[in-house]
């Protein structure tokens, strides 16, 4: 599903040019379950970035099924990610003035869906997630775990087929992270390809492949020993 | 994405942050405001200068002995060229055309008038029973002058409001003999106030019969001949009329001067009409610091808003979306601002006008026009920088806060 090959990203600090991401060839199968680990600043978080389209690499190229995505414009990515791609952030990013459906919605109605299809998705995608009675709430009238539901239910809703997650359970307690961990987990066996970028190495050994990354480099990739 | 969910979604965050949103609208509508209220004065001023003009008689046109003319040549052709005088037999004469309503011959002279024990000097205008209709005047109390002959002179007098007060104070007056110079006039009319109409004081005058003024100060000439042509379109014809039989009357000589109330008040219309603009120009300045204060928060709002940029650029939208989202909420606070604009802006054109009723205030449609669309222009042009800035933001950084 994915394939990266020599993938650079540099960051120029100052005079100094930093290398977050040196010389990155990975291959993802559709329907993998992987984390992603390491120390601060090990080039994690913009690899994630990086295969979101959130950022572009430096050099090498980046197939997503199969198209090189490297040389798409702005306006070609954007769709990508709107139909391809779900986000999920530590800090949940819900739209505060928002109700949870509303925020939902949001990315199908960026994407000019109807309006009667975008009502029975966010209804089906609430129920899912166990959260139906909290529909008209607004973020901050949710805890950090039902936060992080609704994040999931926005990143899943246009049915992407790939679930980008930033320490998804960095910022809630131990029973909501097992929660959240549970629902991305079952998502997953669904068919969702999901990765997790992690500190915590409990979640980090959940998942069936594990790479640790230093200094932007892959050193360990339990997929080929 | 669909219009209506671009409005809604403005909408949502212009809700979402009241203070701003209700310092921005502040800020239009009082650049609207101002380019109404401003508008409306010179356009009341206008009015006003049209309407003194209207009531010294319509399609009005004025006959001068004497020629102005500002000719080169020897000094001598400018001495010694006295003119000829206007004549009754001049003024009849011209009313022998179609193109021609009204012919009114003028003498004015100051004279003693005297009632009873009192007297004073006041203006007297000699003249016939057009008059009244050329000068759109009104009888308050009796009746103008007799159609008559012009060359009768009866012995008859209209007073104005004020020379009736002074003179006679609260007693009737119609019937009574006034005396001015060595004639007496018996009263038959009183005109109606009319106030000051460019520099006439309608109340403080006599009139008389033309042919008895030229009798009071014994002499033949007219002052002159006011001429009232049938329609606007047809003054190019009356004045050709008039100097065609004028020279015919006075051997060939071409000494009259003719003015058409048309070429003063097409004058002062230009000079108000700039002053309209000039004000206008006024108040779009200050329509402009208000798109400036636009923009300013704007800017806030784009920092302020980082995070759910950066989020909607992740969850797919291009940055023309993101664009057009900041300038749709533009555009709505400016027509919000505009609306309330145009309600502070009439109410103070009604305060005005309670003021000073003289001012017939009114605004323009064009001013509503103009006020609206700047008000729109500079909203979507001042937002354009912000709404592009929200657009390039990295994604990346954009989320990284928290």
């Amino acid at each position: 599903m994915i394939t990266l090959e020599n993938i650079q990203r540099i960051f120029p600090v100052g005079d100094q040019k930093v290398h977050a991401l040196r010389d990155i060839n990975l291959h993802i199968s559709a329907g993998e379950y992987l984390s992603i680990m390491g120390p601060s600043g090990s080039g994690k978080s913009t690899l994630l970035n990086l295969l979101g389209l959130l950022d572009r690499p430096d050099a090498g190229h980046y197939r997503l099924d199969g198209q090189d995505i490297t040389p798409l414009s702005d306006k070609q990515q954007a769709r990508l990610r709107r139909e391809r791609i779900g986000f999920v952030f530590q800090f949940f990013h819900l739209v505060p003035r928002l109700t949870a459906a509303q925020n939902i919605e949001l990315p199908m109605m960026l994407a000019g869906q109807p309006v009667d299809e975008r009502q029975r998705r966010v209804q089906q995608a609430l129920k899912d997630m166990g959260i139906t009675d909290r529909a008209d709430h607004r973020p901050d009238q949710l805890s950090g775990g039902q936060r992080q539901r609704v994040a999931i239910a926005r990143a899943t809703v246009m049915q992407p087929g790939l679930l980008l997650a930033d320490e998804p359970t960095g910022n809630l307690d131990r029973a909501s992270g097992k929660d959240v961990v549970d629902i991305l987990e079952t998502l997953q066996q669904r068919g969702i390809t999901l990765i997790i970028v992690t500190h915590d190495p409990t979640l980090g050994e959940r998942a069936q492949r594990c790479l640790h990354m230093v200094d932007g480099a892959i050193v360990n990739d339990t997929a080929s020993p | 994405m669909k219009t209506t969910d671009i409005a809604r979604y403005a909408l949502g965050s212009l809700n979402g942050a009241r203070s701003r949103t209700a310092l921005m609208l502040l800020a239009m509508s009082i650049g609207v405001a101002s380019v109404l209220v401003l508008t409306s004065l010179g356009e009341a001023a206008r009015r006003y200068v049209s309407g003194e003009f209207a009531s010294l008689g319509t399609n009005l046109v004025i006959v001068l002995p004497g020629r102005t003319e500002t000719a080169g040549g020897e000094p001598s052709m400018l001495i010694g060229d006295t003119p000829r005088a206007l004549t009754l037999g001049d003024a009849r004469a011209l009313l022998r055309s179609s193109v021609i309503r009204r012919v009114a011959p003028l003498n004015i002279g100051s004279a003693p008038v005297s009632y009873g024990g009192l007297e004073r000097d006041i203006p007297i205008w000699g003249s016939t029973a057009e008059l009244l209709e050329i000068r759109h005047w009104r009888m308050g109390l009796g009746r103008f002058l007799p159609k008559a002959e012009w060359d009768r002179a009866s012995p008859v007098c209209v007073l104005g409001q004020k020379v009736r007060k002074e003179l006679f104070g609260n007693q009737p007056v119609l019937g009574e003999w006034v005396r001015i110079g060595d004639r007496r006039f018996r009263v038959i009319g009183i005109l109606e106030s009319a106030g000051e109409s460019l520099g006439v004081a309608v109340e403080d005058m006599v009139i008389v019969p033309v042919a008895s003024i030229q009798r009071l100060f014994n002499t033949s000439s007219l002052f002159r001949i006011l001429v009232e042509a049938r329609s606007r379109e047809a003054i190019p014809r009356v004045i050709e009329h008039i100097t065609r039989t004028i020279r015919e009357r006075h051997q060939g000589e071409e000494d009259i001067t003719v003015i058409t109330q048309d070429a003063v008040l097409a004058t002062f219309d230009d000079i108000l009409q700039a002053l309209t603009l000039t004000v206008a120009g006024i108040a779009a300045i200050s329509l402009g610091v208000a798109g400036i204060l636009i923009m300013n928060v704007m800017l806030v709002a784009v920092a302020q808003r980082t995070t759910e940029i950066g989020l909607l650029k992740a969850l797919g939208a291009p940055g023309q979306q993101i664009v057009n989202l900041f300038l749709a909420e533009a555009a709505l606070l400016s027509l919000l601002g505009a609306g309330l604009g145009v309600v502070i802006g009439l109410a103070g054109n009604g305060l005005i006008g309670y003021f000073y009723p003289d001012l017939p205030m009114g605004t323009p449609l064009w001013a509503f026009a103009a006020a609206i669309g700047v008000a729109l222009g500079t909203g979507l042009l001042f937002s354009l920088l912000p709404a592009r800035r929200a657009a390039r933001l990295d994604p990346v950084q954009a989320l990284a806060r928290r």
